[in-house]
């Protein structure tokens, strides 16, 4: 058998320093971002938070299984690879959507549609890996995804005067691969949620405020006894257990948790965004960015068509339209669209041929995300599939890791810049090229 | 009404049994009083005299690096560090009742380790450990390969102390059916089922090769020659990978098929070109005649291949004591320089003919796994450098099972193993896999050192299992067992710390429980007794490895 030509798929990705660019500041990883829960930190937070003109969220909305951009934003109607599915026209001329997506159409001038986006993997796991972190799966190292690195890299977010009770990551309704903290570490996670219109799980004691004072008072002197005589500062420099502790509880009685309930909210408020768990997904979304909240994944499954593509597709498109629009108007009417970016991704997309059972198998060579607020450009159209389906590469092909350098680096945040991996290999954050059309 | 009457005695026969055997369990679990750890050292069971050796070097080491060992610890430390890692949870109460039945001549820790290595658990726990090296955590490709087979067949070569290279032989080698043949899911577990390269992939095998049995990364050398010294080139990648080229999914499994080349273009080229199999060093050491594979296989378990022997050392040592003698695990210079006690340890695994047992044994009898992760002097605590030279041991994270376990172990007085009711292991089952999910699991990342999360201190101060398996309930939780049938206080209290830490009390931590525990009677007890687990269940303690 022969290989596949893995030089032109691997370049530079190795993480070993010589391939690792010049202009970068050489900074360590993992414990990197504990300060952040010190008063000091605290004080630079509230500063850096009032300096403007940055977008400080990212809403992605995650279409899991691999969406088809035949079916969704980059139809081509009439052509022997559409097999019939249809299109419909938006408020940007000269672009078209699937069927389905009425309301998304309405409001096209407001974002992006990137459709020549390309990965290198054909297999959900990889793939997935690959389009929410920029990396290709490598051994030894995780890298992390944008919202991580967003925890990681920007102050702790600022509401009322005081630092974020709830974390700052999240992910609602999540995959079997959520966002991860990677190399950065697992406390830069999502914290993973279900469906909005129940509580999150495990936020109340079990037991009454009496009990709970004894509990903790026991903790104390358990947790001191455990110090004494163990490695300096095992707490601050490796445990981060009992910080960990106190910052759940503090998240415990927040009045931040509201964002995460909408079950409260007016039933035309859900219903506008479809009331399904994807829809009240981005409502609560939406609450939370306002909240301060950095980066809030939510997902729809559901996209993996290898039977009945069509049908399949006209079903998602009727989940994503509403609660994709109604985000859009909301971040809107909320005036957070300009600190706000949002992207509707997905693995990879789906093939120009139909397979036996109406399907389409998956496809990496020229897929479509949505790219929008954040004071990025709105109402173009960017790169082109072959109509016929028979190329493999889309004109002006945009790789995912353009994607995570072009939101991070709209965020303020230098992708180029390196961090020295646990293992102690430095990494970029990103290693694409900024796609300048959107800036 | 007779059916009803007979119903009634049946009922208040059952509930009587129950209290009984309720009773006399908790009472025969703490009929000793109090609870001393024992005192022991270690002699490893084979090759008695390298334990000196081995010890040497360690000690050579702290003298080079001018640090001074921890004192030794308690022998009920030793066993909480080995129960840990080789089955995935503490020792239960009534395990540390059975230490004071042994033979007064009796080699406590080796009698210890002769109970685990018998113990299902064992095979099935340390074989999944094992497993992630071999064929990492993904669910792999459809129909072909079956993960879970695989790793029954490790816990089935485990317990019967299979040499470890005879067991890689058969990974690397192996030919048929992924479900009679179990092993061949080494193989299968890489194939391509889409595209031009369908069937299994030699780049992936080649990669994995190489960090699981020669604990070297050859990965960046798929594209390129080593950048970091002049070491790797990336010919020795390709020509590893050619090993695999032949092997191929046929009707009766995975078989070699003798007319197949590998072929790859190197950086620069544009066409590709033939690769003929060929290994990274030690050549002289690979046979003539055989399939690629076979011969790949003796050419890796020969026993003059110290990176082998080298390689499953360092895993083991990590596996057992939280963090390998050379980090990364996979990722060993090959020529050194080696960390104090690595080329002992492998020196002695090669001489043992490749014996996993005798390893365990002597890892446990080295000096550091018996060194406190403390010291004496609370004003003079231990230092990185001491922990770095393995004269302290070092405080590493449980693994999100391990604290599952230790969730559930703790709730019981008696070891949940193989005996266990049949719906006490489903139940376990259950439970784990569900707060697995939720606190986080690092897959092949074993041995990432990780801080805590907010969620993991949400899970064990809220959550469900926590909750369970603390509140009040006499059929199932210690807590309650222990609060309704303990003679005393105190005798209730040795008994928690020992099922959840696996110590007993200080004198301030018992001051402070008695205190608290003598207030409260009957229903107030099972409470109290279930916030005493609680606030153990919570300590850093629990959920790091000391």
């Amino acid at each position: 058998m022969e290989s596949m030509t893995f030089s032109s798929l691997f370049t530079d990705t190795c993480g070993k320093p010589e391939h690792l660019s010049r202009r970068t500041l050489l900074r360590s990883a993992g414990f990197a971002g504990l300060s952040w829960l010190t008063p000091l930190s605290q004080l630079l937070a509230i500063g850096a938070e009032k300096s403007p003109s940055r977008p400080k969220s990212v809403i992605v909305l995650w279409m899991q299984g691999g969406a088809s951009q035949l079916e969704t934003f980059d139809p081509h109607p009439n052509s022997k690879i559409s097999f019939g599915s249809t299109s419909i026209k938006t408020a940007v001329k000269g672009i078209e959507f699937g069927a389905g997506l009425d309301q998304t159409a309405e409001i096209a001038n407001e974002f992006s549609v990137l459709r020549s986006v390309t990965g290198d993997e054909g297999d959900h796991a990889r793939a997935i890996y690959h389009t929410k972190t920029g990396f290709r799966p490598f051994p030894g190292v995780v890298h992390p995804s944008t919202g991580a690195i967003m925890s990681h890299e920007l102050p702790v977010p600022v509401t009322g005067g005081k630092p974020l009770d709830i974390p700052t990551h999240i992910s609602i309704l999540p995959s079997a691969l959520p966002a991860r903290g990677g190399y950065l570490g697992a406390r830069f996670d999502s914290f993973q949620v279900g469906d909005p219109i129940r509580a999150v799980a495990d936020l109340s004691s079990r037991v009454d405020e009496k009990r709970d004072e004894q509990r903790f008072e026991s903790l104390s002197v358990l947790e001191q006894s455990f110090a004494a005589g163990r490695i300096a500062d095992l707490e601050g420099k490796r445990t981060l257990h009992q910080t960990a502790m106190n910052n759940a509880r503090s998240m415990m009685s927040s009045e931040q948790l509201a964002a995460f309930n909408v079950g409260e909210r007016p039933a035309a408020e859900r219903n506008a965004y479809g009331d399904t768990p994807f829809g009240r997904g981005c409502l609560a979304a939406l609450d939370l960015v306002q909240a301060g909240v950095r980066c809030v994944e939510v997902t729809l499954n559901g996209w993996d068509t290898h039977i009945n593509n069509h049908e399949a597709h006209l079903k998602q498109n009727g989940i994503l339209d509403p609660a994709l629009a109604s985000l859009v108007r909301g971040l809107k009417d909320r005036d957070l669209y300009d600190d706000t970016i949002i992207l509707v991704g997905t693995e990879f997309g789906r093939t120009p041929k139909l397979n036996v059972t109406e399907g389409r198998d998956h496809w990496p060579h020229g897929f479509s995300i949505i790219l929008g607020g954040g004071g990025l450009r709105g109402g173009l159209a960017i790169g082109e599939t072959d109509p016929s389906g028979e190329k493999t590469d889309p004109t002006r092909k945009i790789r995912v890791d353009d994607i995570h350098a072009t939101i991070l680096s709209s965020l303020g945040i230098d992708y180029e810049s390196e961090l020295v991996t646990p293992i102690g290999r430095p990494l970029p954050l990103s290693e694409g090229r900024l796609i300048r059309e959107l800036l | 009404m007779k059916f009803a009457r007979f119903r009634l005695f049946g009922a208040i026969l059952l509930f009587l049994t129950l209290v009984i055997l309720l009773t006399t369990g908790v009472a025969h679990l703490l009929r000793q009083n109090p609870v001393e750890p024992l005192e022991g050292r270690v002699i490893p069971r084979e090759g008695e005299d390298k334990i000196e050796i081995v010890n040497a070097a360690f000690l050579e080491g702290w003298k080079g690096k001018q640090v001074i060992p921890t004192p030794e610890v308690d022998l009920f430390t030793i066993i909480r560090r080995l129960s840990l890692a080789l089955t995935g949870a503490p020792p239960s109460l009534e395990e540390l009742r059975r230490l004071d039945t042994l033979e007064e001549d009796a080699d406590p820790l080796q009698s210890w380790l002769d109970h685990l290595f018998a113990d299902p658990r064992y095979h099935h726990y340390f074989a999944e450990r094992l497993n992630r090296a071999f064929v990492g955590v993904e669910p792999g490709p459809f129909l072909v390969y079956r993960r879970r087979r695989l790793a029954n067949w490790l816990a089935e070569e485990l317990a019967a102390n299979r040499p470890y290279d005879a067991m890689v032989r058969d990974l690397i080698a192996s030919e048929g059916v992924w479900t009679t043949n179990p092993e061949a899911n080494f193989i299968t577990a890489t194939v391509i089922q889409n595209g031009d390269n369908k069937g299994p992939d030699e780049v992936k095998l080649a990669a994995r090769t190489a960090r699981a049995f020669l604990g070297i990364s050859l990965d960046c050398m798929q594209c390129h020659d080593d950048k970091f010294g002049d070491h790797w080139k990336q010919s020795h990648f390709h020509e590893l990978a050619a090993f695999y080229a032949q092997a191929e999914m046929t009707l009766t499994g995975v078989r070699e098929s003798r007319n197949k080349d590998y072929k790859t273009a190197y950086l620069g080229q544009v066409d590709p070109e033939v690769v003929e199999p060929s290994v990274p060093f030690q050549k002289e050491l690979l046979p003539d005649t055989g399939n690629r594979r076979l011969r790949l296989a003796q050419w890796i378990t020969h026993e003059e291949n110290r990176s082998f022997a080298r390689a499953v050392v360092n895993r083991t040592w990590a596996l057992l004591a939280g963090r390998p003698l050379h980090s990364p695990v996979d990722d060993i210079p090959l020529d050194g320089p080696f960390p104090a006690g690595m080329e002992e340890l492998t020196d002695f695994f090669i001489a043992e003919n490749h014996n996993f047992q005798a390893l365990i044994r002597m890892i446990a009898a080295s000096e550091p796994f018996h060194r406190d992760s403390r010291s004496v002097d609370p004003d003079n605590p231990v230092t990185q450098a001491q922990e770095e030279a393995w004269a302290a041991f070092p405080i590493t994270p449980l693994r999100s099972e391990q604290v599952a376990g230790s969730v559930i172990q703790a709730a019981s007085l008696q070891a949940l193993d193989q005996e266990s009711h049949f719906f006490t292991r489903l139940r376990r089952y259950g439970e784990t896999r569900e707060f697995v999910k939720r606190y986080g699991d690092q897959g092949e990342n074993e041995f990432a050192e990780e801080a805590g999360t907010i969620p993991q201190r949400l899970l064990l101060m809220n959550g469900k299992l926590v909750a369970e398996r603390t509140e009040p309930n006499p059929i199932t939780n210690s807590a309650t067992r222990l609060a309704n049938y303990s003679p005393s206080n105190e005798e209730a209290l040795n008994a928690a710390f020992l099922a959840t830490l696996t110590r007993l009390p200080n004198e301030r931590e018992r001051e402070h429980f008695l205190s608290q525990l003598s207030t409260f009677r009957k229903k107030g007890r099972e409470r109290a007794m279930a916030d005493v687990f609680w606030a153990l269940i919570n300590t850093t303690e629990f959920s790091w490895n000391r």
